[in-house]
């Protein structure tokens, strides 16, 4: 029987992504898909049927020049506590074959590959359309077969994948600190690391256990400048966003014509 | 035994040759779809134009049509084996192949529509309860088996198998116990037809979609059982029409159309009063605590407000007035329509509740997100339809289907 | 669906909804056997004749 989860005192893994400092060069995207062994095709002009775990989307400010503005925003899986923190997801709840999971130890969102058989539920339960299927055989060109990564099982056709916030990393720094006799001590910050976060050259994302006050994190997600995507249908997200333009914030969210982002009352 | 002619006695049916060639043009057309399934099958769901937005597309809608439509199985059981309807009797055993129909072609779209077939067998073994799709495969799984009981005594009636001691007897003995088995597939139905709607209601991430609950359940899930009790019937009626239609026989007694059109009647208008109720909350309350007004729901040129009004006043209370009043049941033409239009507008009900929810963008810096189907989906989605033909076909040249026929049509 | 899944708990949820589950099969398990037996007893005591019925 699963245990109650404290949800104050557990690891829950998040991510703060600082719109600003973001420059849209995608090499989140190249690092997940390297690390993740997320199959590409010969053409990826259609990114509805494209796979990848992190997509940066181009916002604009929507006026015309010279007050154009652009911002890039890179979106991953948000990893959902779900409606009052209970591992509820939008996709978890729906999975009809416990093929995704919410993890209690760290709050991530799991998909088990070789459990799914392809309903594509869950998809249509997200509404940030991190999930994505497979709806090709996966086939990488000879030489870049020998840099898969056996650490991340490759998919097959007719599954669903997302993001794992480097599940696999997060187990290897587990290892590691149980061989150098600190399993009972929590992960470091440098311990466990996602590699889009890595990756970027700019610093824009930060990773680390939303409730470990040594965590950069920690401290981050309670900016004034700091909000959610899609936060007010009370999905939960562990991915948290800066920027000191509304016009941006504002695009993250839905808001009547009365109603100011920042100023509705929070759901946490 | 050979000798025993197949066809019923005391009725009449086309010559061989005709019935051949009307076969060999339905078998032309299912055979067409079953080739678009093979491909599926054998390459995957490439062969839509499904996409990572839309992973619910034209197959979804049709098992949620299908399954409404042949609602009229069990609701027609329902008033026929526990409220005491003996009238509908002579209804039931075709509302029986069309549940029967209908049922089936779900499960096979149903086949069709998950990317990894061979593992279908998942959502049984390693079912999540929680689930409400865990809760349509269960229900809809043993509600066919329910159908398919159903089904048996009649084929049994064939006069050649019914020649056989044992079968005449096991045609006898499932007749006895039919309440018991209706009443099964009452509370199995009750709960497929209301998990279905519980799919789209659950889903808190889709404010086009989501209702509010009452414990664990959506809005949706009671509406989408009442609406199929309510529609259901009105499909069996155009089937029997069609039939009768094709035919060119009078198969049927008004009077017990009249009575089962009366009763969906009602149910549509109760229905589409709730149905009304529950928009209204979710246009004024529950979209605009998450941002959204209606408008922002219908601003597509596909997905406009005419929807709504099509659904709900054209499809919705037009039919049902017409049912409920004598007037409107006794005039052919007016029946036939309204029967029509409530039959459109629960399968409308159904698109809207998987095609527009993936639709709607939920970004502002998102379009509307657009889909049309391969041929490979089109082809796969009128097989049913093929398929249903042949069923209804052997069945009517075979059985007994309506007890009313030899009255109706004497042989002199 | 069986307790001895892995992913099998004793809760609420699977209790409501298995028993349900169960519950319905063995009434259509019941009737089908009931019918089938029962027909097997009537032919035998028919000595092979049929019924009417309806």
């Amino acid at each position: 029987m699963k245990e109650k989860h404290d949800y104050e005192r557990a690891r829950r893994y998040g991510m703060v992504i600082d719109l600003d400092k973001c420059t849209g060069c995608g090499a989140c995207m190249v690092g997940c898909y390297m690390e993740n062994n997320v199959p590409f095709k010969p053409d990826e002009t259609n990114k509805l049927d494209s796979i990848n775990w992190i997509r940066v989307y181009k916002l604009n400010n929507g006026k015309p020049y010279p007050e154009t503005e652009i911002c890039y925003l890179p979106m991953p899986c948000m990893q959902c506590d779900g409606v009052d923190l209970h591992g509820h997801s939008p996709c978890v709840s729906v999975c009809p074959a416990v093929a995704t999971d919410y993890d209690d130890d760290t709050g991530i969102v799991s998909q088990i590959y070789t459990r799914c058989f392809g309903c594509r539920y869950c998809m249509a339960a997200c509404p940030y359309h991190a999930r994505k299927f497979n709806w090709w055989d996966p086939v990488w060109p000879a030489d870049m077969k020998k840099a898969l990564s056996p650490d991340v099982s490759p998919r097959m056709r007719g599954v669903v994948e997302k993001c794992s916030f480097c599940f696999h990393r997060y187990q290897l720094a587990r290892n590691k600190a149980y061989f150098e006799n600190r399993q009972n001590e929590p992960l470091g910050e440098d311990d466990y690391q996602t590699a889009c976060a890595q990756a970027c050259p700019t610093g824009t994302i930060t990773f680390g256990d939303l409730n470990n006050k040594a965590h950069a994190v920690h401290q981050l997600k309670t900016s004034p400048n700091a909000f959610r995507l899609l936060e007010r249908l009370g999905t939960n997200p562990k991915v948290y966003y800066l920027t000191a333009k509304n016009w941006v914030r504002r695009q993250g969210d839905n808001y009547l014509t009365d109603e100011e982002p920042g100023k509705l009352k929070q759901k946490r | 035994m050979n000798g025993m002619p197949l066809i019923p006695a005391g009725v009449n049916r086309c010559s061989k040759r005709r019935f051949a060639f009307w076969m060999a043009a339905v078998t032309a057309v299912l055979v067409w779809g079953v080739y678009a399934m093979f491909l599926i099958w054998y390459k995957g769901l490439n062969q839509t134009r499904m996409n990572d937005a839309y992973g619910f597309a034209l197959w979804i809608w049709a098992d949620l049509s299908v399954i409404a439509l042949g609602g009229g199985a069990f609701f027609s059981g329902f008033l026929t084996y526990i409220v005491g309807k003996d009238k509908l009797a002579n209804i039931i055993n075709f509302a029986v192949i069309i549940g029967f129909i209908c049922y089936s072609s779900a499960l096979l779209i149903l086949t069709i529509d998950i990317g990894q077939p061979l593992r279908g067998w998942f959502i049984f073994w390693h079912a999540n309860v929680h689930s409400m799709l865990t809760e349509v495969a269960f229900c809809l799984s043993c509600y066919f088996a329910v159908l398919t009981i159903e089904f048996i005594p009649l084929i049994l009636e064939n006069p050649r198998l019914a020649k056989k001691p044992f079968l005449n007897h096991l045609t006898h003995n499932m007749h006895g116990v039919m309440p018991i088995f209706a009443a099964t597939g009452v509370f199995l139905s009750f709960f497929h037809q209301g998990s279905l709607g519980g799919v789209a209601g659950v889903l808190y991430g889709r404010p086009f979609a989501y209702r509010e609950h009452v414990f664990i359940w959506p809005w949706t899930f009671f509406l989408f059982t009442w609406s199929a009790a309510a529609c259901g019937p009105c499909f069996t009626i155009l089937g029997i029409w069609l039939t009768e239609k094709i035919t060119r026989k009078k198969l049927v007694k008004q009077d017990v159309i009249r009575l089962l059109a009366k009763i969906s009647g009602w149910m549509i208008i109760t229905y589409i009063i709730a149905k009304t109720a529950d928009t209204l909350y979710w246009a004024f309350v529950t979209a605009p605590s998450r941002g959204f007004t209606l408008m922002d729901f219908y601003s597509s040129p596909t997905y406009n407000i005419g929807l709504l009004f099509i659904e709900i006043v054209l499809c919705g209370f037009v039919p049902g007035l017409i049912l409920i009043t004598r007037k409107g049941r006794e005039n052919a033409f007016l029946l036939m329509s309204a029967v029509i239009l409530a039959v459109m507008g629960v399968s409308l009900n159904r698109w809207v509740m998987v095609l527009q929810v993936m639709a709607v963008p939920l970004f502002s810096f998102d379009d509307w997100f657009t889909y049309m189907p391969s041929w490979q989906e089109v082809a796969t989605t009128i097989l049913p339809v093929a398929y249903g033909l042949i069923v209804i076909s052997l069945a009517y040249r075979y059985l007994p289907v309506f007890p009313q026929e030899q009255e109706l049509n004497p042989i002199d | 669906m069986f307790p001895f899944c892995f992913e099998w708990v004793w809760d609420m949820p699977h209790m409501v909804f298995m028993g349900g589950l169960w519950y319905a099969l063995s009434i259509i398990g019941a009737g089908l056997t009931f019918a089938v037996v029962k027909s097997i007893i009537d032919m035998k005591s028919h000595d092979g004749q049929n019924q009417e019925h309806h």
